[in-house]
Parts: structure tokens; sequence; C-alpha cells
């Protein structure tokens, strides 16, 4: 060992971090560990796994090989202390919230955020009696305003879903140290090849696998990743830092330090949960992962080639993309997402309701599916699909407009995306004459 | 603190100590020294404990200090209150030990500075079990970040 150890870059780490060589077959690629339970070398090591004295592999409910090279891989790209994987990005959020939360406590959260994670949150403060306190997260004192002596954490998306608003990550970040509470943050529209919060500053990180971490729509699979670095011995969550029933008294956090919450959330949360990801879905993101910075410049390309293209053409309102020069979120965007905002994103037909339901009709290259961050180019228009029973008003109310569509650019060469959109937008204009 | 936590002095002590003395080992199941002195034994090291208060834990005969143990030791791991280091840096130093290493939330900067000038190197707020399982053990497994990159079959 005469030398020293290296720093390896991002592209490295996408191909190799979590993963090493089999050492039994040599195999090249992650063996698909299919198998519910793992046979024990003895009694002895069986009740050293039991009770968490070593590491060792006892059942697919809690832990899997081929899931752990997926949660390796993402702590590492992330510049987290370990991973938890999940079934879903709900999945992981709602195990996430159910070690963190006790009833009686409040969260703050971003406004701007993804309808199934609204959805959630208050279903989850209905059961367990928490409060929630919607943020604008837009406004430089909002989280101030909104967090209270029993707010246990902060929670928002770095891009949010899909409204484009970009969160100043070290402003929430230091809100939530002020009051004692990690910020949680959402880095499923970024990845972390466009941005780590946890370098600026946010305590762990949620992510809907499913999307630009895949990368082909092929799997859906959620993670939650800790920096390691919060205190959960701050008196304000016993149940990380007070003995667990569960484990004969142990303390999660004294005992195993800066992976005293990975260990809860696996060892207690998904164990009771029982939301584990297969290990051929975790196959399937690995294989996604190894492409990821290469596939994400291509999507921020096409994505930003869009969007400029879009806010050209007539029948076109506001274009909501981040990285636009124009945006309000620019600044946020060269500080925090500088080699590009992504390529999800939302733009305004000014023929209302009717011209998107023609827009989407009349496009036959993009797929209209409730869906983003695949390879494919994907689209949806709210105000017919999702948000389809509200009235206009109640529309505006919640930041949809009746011409909105969401667009998830993939990596087609842009000048057949741009083509189709042609047509719709045509098609568009000519709903808006007849009307 | 970097300075205390470099990562080819903690490759070299977890590869090639073979006797650790542990300092505040408890002899409590639940405690995290229990836990890494348990962990150290499954891997082959020899634990020397250290203990004014036990006569034996984990099968090992326990020694009051360091100055009363009799035979070479390669790291001395410690799970005290960072008040008591400089003085455990002191016998260290006496007992020409290989190594000395504070554990999780054991700071004491005089401390390192005793064990340094009297020719040991210093591992500071890191943990040993940890580091081994990074390197040598298992810990991938657990979805933990190992930092470990390989493409060949070593």
């Amino acid at each position: 060992m005469d030398e020293a150890p290296r720093d390896f870059g991002f592209n490295t780490r996408s191909v190799h971090a979590g993963q090493r060589p089999d050492p039994y077959t040599g195999a090249s690629a992650t063996p698909i560990y299919q198998t519910a339970g793992f046979v024990f070398e003895d009694t002895e090591s069986a009740s050293a796994y039991f009770n968490l004295q070593e590491y060792g592999n006892v059942y697919s409910r809690i832990m899997n090989p081929t899931v752990a090279a997926f949660e390796e891989r993402l702590a590492n790209l992330e510049g987290g202390a370990g991973a938890v994987a999940f079934a879903s990005g709900l999945a992981a959020q709602a195990g996430l919230f159910f070690v963190l939360l006790d009833p009686g406590d409040r969260i703050a959260v971003a406004k701007a955020l993804y309808g199934g994670s609204t959805a959630q949150l208050n279903h989850l403060a209905r059961k367990l009696q928490i409060t929630l306190d919607w943020v604008d997260m837009d406004d430089p004192d909002g989280w101030r305003r909104s967090v209270t002596a029993e707010t246990k954490a902060l929670f928002a998306e770095t891009i949010a879903n899909p409204g484009g608003n970009v969160l100043d990550i070290e402003l929430a970040a230091a809100v939530a140290h002020e009051v004692g509470a990690p910020l949680v943050v959402d880095n499923t529209f970024a990845t972390p090849y466009l941005c780590r919060p946890l370098e600026f500053g946010a305590d762990l990180v949620i992510h809907s696998a499913t999307k630009f971490l895949a990368g082909n729509g092929t799997t859906i699979a959620g993670a939650v990743v800790d920096s390691g670095t919060f205190d959960w011995s701050n008196g304000r969550f016993p149940s990380i830092a007070e003995p667990s029933t569960a484990y004969h008294g142990l303390k999660f956090h004294e005992t195993f330090g800066v992976y005293g919450l990975l260990m809860k959330l696996r060892s207690e949360t998904l164990r009771d949960f029982g939301a584990v990801l297969a290990p051929f879905n975790a196959f399937l993101l690995l294989l996604g992962m190894e492409s990821l910075a290469v596939r994400m410049d291509r999507h921020v390309a096409n994505g930003l080639a869009v969007a400029e293209w879009l806010r050209e053409q007539p029948g076109v309102g506001a274009v909501r993309h981040p990285a636009l020069p124009d945006s309000p979120y620019r600044p946020l965007v060269d500080r925090y997402l500088p080699l590009g905002a992504g390529s999800v994103f939302s733009f305004d037909l000014e023929s209302g309701r009717e011209g998107g339901r023609r827009f989407i009709e009349a496009l036959s290259l993009w797929s209209h599916l409730a869906n983003v961050g695949d390879t494919k180019s994907l689209v949806i228009h709210p105000a017919s699909t999702t948000h389809r029973q509200l009235s206009d008003d109640e529309l505006a109310a919640s930041g949809v407009a009746p011409g909105t569509v969401r667009l998830s650019v993939g990596l087609e060469d842009v000048d057949d995306l741009v083509w189709d959109l042609e047509r719709g937008l045509h098609a568009a204009r000519s709903s808006a004459v007849t009307a | 603190m970097s300075e205390f936590q470099d990562r080819r002095t903690i490759q070299e002590i977890v590869l090639n100590a073979r006797t650790v003395a542990i300092v505040g080992l408890s002899a409590s199941e639940l405690r995290a020294s229990h836990f890494v002195g348990y962990y150290l034994q499954r891997h082959g090291y020899r634990v020397i404990p250290v203990n004014p208060n036990e006569e034996h834990i984990l099968g090992e005969r326990v020694y009051p200090s360091l100055r009363d143990v009799p035979e070479r030791i390669d790291v001395v791991d410690v799970f005290r209150h960072p008040a008591a280091v400089p003085e455990i840096a002191r016998e260290a130093v006496e007992a020409g030990a290989g190594a000395l290493w504070l554990q999780f939330g054991v700071i004491s900067q005089e401390g390192a500075r005793i064990a340094q000038e009297g020719g040991i190197p210093v591992v500071m707020d890191r943990c040993l079990k940890i580091e081994h399982a990074r390197l040598l053990g298992r810990m991938h497994w657990m979805g933990f970040d190992t930092g470990v990159i390989v493409g060949s079959r070593s």
C-alpha cells in the first residue's frame, strides 16, 4: 500500500461505484441475486447478523447484494454515507418521514411539489397527526417564517415538478439547522450529476430512481441517501437517539454514528414496511446509472434547445424552463446547477384547454404518458388528464393554466422533436380559430 | 481534523494491526465499544480490554490501564471522554504502541499531539470497525459507500 488512495471522477464512479467483479465467478456485470434468503455460515454468525453486530445478508426484505450495489452507487455519486433503496420514490419518502416524525410534529414543505408527494404528505398528516406548514420556496423569507420549535424537517425539490422552481439549498439548510432539523431534498429532476444537495448543506436526499437514474422508463424505484452529518442526538429525535425496543435497547445513533439513521431505516422501517426494491429492478438501475452523465448532458442540451425553439413560436405563452436567460431562477441555476437544469419543464398554449387536447392528439413521436426522465420524449396536458376534474379557476389555484403542457425531453434528434411539436402547435392554433 | 483521517494511515493500520487494546471497552453488549470489540475478534484481531471496573470481557482478561498490558500493542483504540485522552496517549507512547485510534466523538488535539511527538500515528473521530468493514469487510452489503472503486479481480 505505497500508493495514496485515488479520488476518482464522476464518470468513473457512475460505472464502478458499488460494484466489484464477483470474487467467486469473475462476473463483470453485477449478478442478480434473485434469492429471498441467505444461508448462514454457522449459528454464531446468524445471531451476530440479527443483533447487527456484523454486516451480513439475512433476508431480501431487509438487504440484498444486487440492491446494495445500487444503494452504494447512488450514495457515492451523491456524496452520502450510504443509501437505503425502496420499491418506489413515494415508498422512500414515506419511509424517511416515518423514521423522522412522531405524532404532533410539524414539517415545513415547499408548496411547489410533485402532486403525488402532496397527496402522500396530506395522507401521512391525517394518519400520523403531523402538521404541514406550506412554504413559498421563491420567497427568501419563506422558510424562516414557516419553521417553529416543533419543526422536525424541511422538505423541497431541487427543481420542482412541474413549475421548475429551483430551491435555494444553502438558504433552506441554514434555516433548518437554526431549529435543529434536517433539510430533506428530492433530487429526482437534477440527479447527482447536475446537483449534489449534500454539498450545499442538505442532510438527506430522496430520489424517485424511476426517472433519470433508471433512464429508460423500465423500473419503479426509490431511495434515501443520508449525509451522515446530522446530529440525531440533539434532543429532538428520540426515535433515532434513544433505546430501540426492537433491538433490546440499542441506541442507533450512539452505536452506529454516521450510519445510525440508515441502520434504523433499514433494520426497522424497511423491515416493517416491506416496500423493498427487487434485485432485478436494482440491476436495471445499475445499467442505467452507468451512462448517467452521458445521458444527462444530452437531456440538458435537447431540453434547452426545445425550450428556446418553443418561445419563438406563435400561440405559445410562458415557457417555464429554469435555465432560460430571462428565467427568475437563472441565478439559482448558475449557483446550484452549472451543468444544466434537466429536461423537464412546462409551457402554456394560448389556446387553452381545448388547444391542449388538440396539441396532444396531433403529436405522433412524443408519447402521451404520466412519467418523466425517460430516453423517450414524453408529454402530458394536466388540464385534460391529471387535473381534468378542476374548473379553470381551480386549475389556476393549483398553479396550472388550462393550456399548460409538461414536457420531458428525451434523447431523440432535436430536429425530429421540433418537427412533431410544430404539428401539435399547428393543431392547437387551429382550435383557437374555430373555437 | 483531516490530518488525523488520512486514508493511507487508516489503511496501513487496518491491514497490518493484529493486537488492539480497547480502552473503555464496555461489558454491555449494547454499547458501541462492545460492538467494535466483538467485530474485531470475529475478524481475527486479538482484543485486549482496558477497563478498571471489569475482570473479563469478550472472553479476554481485562487490564486496569495500558501500563498493565504485558504484551506488544499494535493499536490503542479509545472509547473514553476526550479529557482522558492526553494521559492515555502518554501511556500509549510509554507502551511503545503502534498507533493511537480515537473513536467517533473522542476528539483531543492535545492527546493527538502527545502521541505524534512520541512517534505514534493518530486517527481521530473515526471508527475502527467501520474502516475495517469498508476496506476488507462487508459494509457494501448494507448500501454504505465504501469508496472502493475497482475493476480487477483482486
